[in-house]
């Protein structure tokens, strides 16, 4: 836990000089921590959209053609999506009929746009009413930068499998100016509207003193800012932090926007990053990626300089994908459920070209590794030891491990510590031997 | 390099360029898609600007002898080019709706372990009685290997069947030897015993009919098949199964290896097509098959992503210089493409190893042998070697391959190489 809370506040850490201090922002990192786990994900856009098809086949295991069976979504749909283990998205599926979309914006505005992490709106390409879809969206955009300020926001435009291919790329383009223009004018107007803004700002404040459960704000960036403001009477420069991706069920573009959107949730992922990257600097390989247990979203990656050569630009979705069908079809062998762990370990050797694996890394990860061929055929490259916990490997066990592998002195053996992120990925280290 | 693997980027049939490669039950992604439809409408348009003229099909018979033939007739729209637009192009199968309607025999061509020439026949062509277009029924029927025929399930059958009938008989007064496999097709979305029942009543409308004529134990196989799962895969194995010469000795080196290495199944797939051409004796589990099958597929889905471009010159020097001071050839032992995966529950791994250029062994093991790879590998690498001199044998001349392959030359020895 300590690690974990560490790396995470370090903004703190430079405030604190004193034992107290120290407590205090530590407290802070815990506070903010919980705040990052508690943070909503807002799923909107017009009804029929596709929004709970595509939250089903992300998070559910759902097959593309099985979300037929879905019905409307009434209301507000609210699910506790657990990722990577302790990492809860509390995912809002919000309803889009006209009826719905009025009520979230005036009787449960504060309720539903208060303390956002990210808002992901859904753009149905095939829509009629375009206008009125985006007088919808700046509606929702005013709403959501009066509320959450530091919210993310993620616009897919959706169904892209309906457009021609060819004019697949101009239509998006098309649609991406005329979304962000729309977000510039409704972000524009909001600052218009300052005063108006600041009280409300401010009745929220007393609401969430009101309400111990909000207290956590006061510590988050945003109370600070908020706090500020009517002192100074500066305008805070709102800019939203937006992106917007191209999806179709159909296809892999939906991974790769999930894969984004986790990307921004997960905290301390530089930290694993900076891991995996020297992880693959010393074992040599070609390409590192980290999925997550259940939705086969990639967490985090590395290439090396030779990896990057890889023509497939689209491979991390690719591969999200494929080992997604792939449990589709072992859940239909095995008879287990669709969201059971299919396979442990996997491993290809594609004669002189590379060889690769993936394995069960941690509790809530798989890892998969390319790299180049040089062992001699096929066995194991890699063992897993579970059941060492949380223990330093000592010289003794190295020598056990070498010896089991029948490894030649001169061998390296290349230890991975995974119990640097125990709240994240559970605990229990990788081993890695390789031919040095 | 000239891995099967690798080479499935490309389209099986020859009369394509290479494009890329996507399993036909997985969803991928629509540019690809269209892509692949236009390719098959340019096909399509290629070959009836080739079969302009009718009668050529003869000149292509002279062409092509030796290579088995099937062909593919039925009632228009009863889905015959759907079929081998989903089997040897791999056309995914919600594609195939835009399929136009065939107007001239389509030839296609399967180059693989062994050459297979498929003709596709539009529904309209009455082939025996058409005063109009002469046909060379020795040309069209000469060489063939089996006739499938292809009934729409889903509608009103009568009058295929009576065709069906009216065909089998003129084949069996002048070709007797000809495999007539009757795919009852469109059978997706029908309850299991409404599929068995109207495969009760065509055996039944048929072989009454052919015994009415006093011809009795025809070779007439049927067959129930999908293009939206794997039936039709599983049908087309059967089919052209039927055509291997010597398939027993195959079937037995399969299930000795199954026996020695203690493996549930074991298919040998056209990685390609993801026909399987042989398996070992136990009994049809289209699970298995299903299992084996896509495995194939991601492996064919990441040999092409990481394996399908060229590696730098540096990064090849890098490796083949200071500690190791040999050619990367010669560290790596193993040339061809191998795999395995253990499945989660009860620890089951599935095996994969290349044989040749085309083919595929796919096994799936007994629970918790996968400690005991190297081993099986050992045991494969026999089996391996065994199917190669079998291909090899059997491959250029098929009254030499029977003299060559006299019972003692069979199955290699792989009983003992290493038992469990």
């Amino acid at each position: 836990m300590s690690d974990l809370d560490a790396t995470l506040g370090p903004s703190d850490g430079a405030l604190g000089t004193g034992e107290a201090a120290a407590v205090a922002s530590s407290r802070a990192a815990q506070a903010q921590l919980k705040k990052v786990k508690k943070q909503k994900v807002l799923l909107m856009g017009k009804s029929g959209s596709g929004k709970s098809s595509m939250r089903s086949i992300i998070f559910s295991n759902y097959l593309a053609r099985d979300t037929r069976r879905l019905g409307a979504t009434i209301d507000i749909d609210l699910s506790h999506v657990k990722f990577l283990g302790n990492l809860t998205l509390n995912l809002w599926d919000c309803g889009g009929q006209e009826a719905f979309m009025e009520n979230y914006l005036s009787q449960q505005r504060a309720h539903v746009f208060s303390n956002v992490g990210v808002l992901i709106y859904v753009f149905d390409i095939e829509s009629r009413d375009v206008e009125r879809d985006l007088a919808t969206y700046v509606n929702i955009i005013s709403a959501l930068v009066q509320y959450s300020r530091e919210a993310k926001v993620f616009v897919l435009i959706h169904k892209m499998d309906l457009i021609q291919p060819a004019a697949r790329e101009a239509v998006f383009d098309q649609r991406v100016a005329v979304v962000r223009r729309k977000t510039a004018e409704a972000v524009a107007i909001v600052r218009k509207q300052k005063p108006d803004l600041q009280q409300q700002q401010q009745q929220q404040q007393q609401q969430q003193l009101q309400s111990p459960q909000y207290n956590i704000n006061q510590h988050s960036p945003y109370g600070a800012a908020s706090a500020a403001a009517p002192l100074g009477g500066a305008i805070p420069d709102i800019d939203l932090d937006m992106q917007l991706f191209a999806t179709s069920i159909w296809d892999q573009s939906l991974y790769k926007a999930w894969a984004s959107i986790i990307h921004d949730l997960v905290p301390n992922l530089s930290v694993i990053e900076t891991q995996l990257a020297s992880l693959g600097v010393a074992i040599d390989a070609d390409e590192i990626l980290l999925f997550e247990r259940t939705s086969f979203l990639v967490v985090s990656k590395w290439t090396s300089r030779e990896g990057e050569r890889n023509p497939y630009g689209d491979r991390f979705e690719r591969m999200s994908n494929i080992l997604k069908s792939w449990k589709h079809t072992c859940s239909k062998f095995t008879g287990t459920p669709r969201n059971a762990e299919q396979f442990s370990e996997f491993e290809y050797k594609m004669g002189t070209t590379f060889s690769m694996f993936v394995t069960k890394f941690t509790t809530n990860t798989y890892v998969l590794v390319c790299m180049a061929a040089r062992r001699p055929s096929c066995s194991c490259e890699w063992v897993e030891w579970r059941a060492w916990g949380k223990r330093r490997i000592t010289v003794s066990e190295q020598r056990r491990v070498m010896h089991l592998f029948n490894v030649l002195p001169g061998w390296m053996l290349l230890l991975w510590r995974r119990d640097i992120f125990p709240q994240t990925f559970g605990s229990g280290s990788i081993v890695f031997i390789r031919g040095w | 390099m000239s891995s099967a693997f690798l080479r499935s980027s490309g389209s099986p049939v020859d009369s394509g360029a290479g494009l890329p490669h996507h399993g036909s039950i997985r969803n991928i992604s629509p540019a690809i898609l269209n892509l692949e439809r236009v390719y098959e409408q340019n096909r399509q348009r290629l070959q009836k600007k080739d079969s302009e003229n009718m009668p050529d099909v003869t000149t292509t018979v002279q062409q092509a002898k030796g290579t088995p033939r099937l062909l593919l007739m039925g009632q228009r729209r009863s889905g015959k080019s759907s079929i081998s637009s989903v089997v040897f192009h791999k056309l995914p199968p919600s594609e195939t709706l835009f399929l136009e309607s065939t107007a001239r025999i389509q030839k296609d061509s399967l180059n693989s372990f062994m050459d297979v020439q498929i003709w596709d026949f539009p529904g309209q062509i009455e082939v025996f009685e058409n005063p109009n277009l002469t046909f060379d029924i020795d040309a069209i029927f000469g060489e063939i290997g089996a006739l499938i025929w292809v009934i729409d399930a889903q509608d009103d059958y009568l009058e295929s069947v009576a065709r069906l009938n009216n065909t089998i008989l003129h084949l069996q007064r002048s070709y007797p030897h000809i495999n007539i496999e009757v795919f009852i097709h469109k059978v997706d979305g029908l309850s299991d015993d409404y599929k068995l029942d109207i495969q009760r009543d065509v055996t039944i409308r048929i072989q009454d009919e052919l015994s009415d004529q006093g011809i009795e134990n025809a070779p007439v196989n049927f067959h129930l098949t999908s293009i939206y799962n794997h039936s039709i895969f599983e049908a087309f194995s059967k089919v052209i199964q039927k055509l291997i010469p010597r398939l027993g000795q195959l079937e037995a080196m399969l299930t000795n290896l199954c026996r020695t290495c203690r493996f549930e199944k074991a298919y040998l797939f056209d990685v390609n097509t993801k026909i399987y051409i042989a398996t070992d004796s136990t009994p049809e589990d289209m699970a298995s098959y299903e299992i084996c099958s896509d495995y194939v597929d991601v492996v064919i889905d990441f040999t092409e992503v990481y394996g399908s471009w060229p590696r730098n010159q540096q990064w090849r020097e890098r490796l083949e210089n200071e500690p190791w001071q040999q050619p990367l050839d010669d560290q790596v032992a193993c040339e061809w493409a191998e795999s395995g995966m253990v499945l989660s529950d009860a620890q089951r791994p599935i095996m994969l190893r290349e044989v040749d250029r085309f083919l595929a062994l796919v096994a799936i093991m007994k629970e918790g042998s996968y400690e005991k790879m190297p081993q099986i590998n050992m045991n494969v690498d026999v089996v391996v070697k065994g199917l190669t001199e079998f291909f090899e044998i059997t491959k250029p001349k098929e009254v030499k391959a029977a003299a060559a392959l006299s019972p003692r030359k069979g199955a290699p020895k792989n009983g003992r190489a290493g038992g469990l």
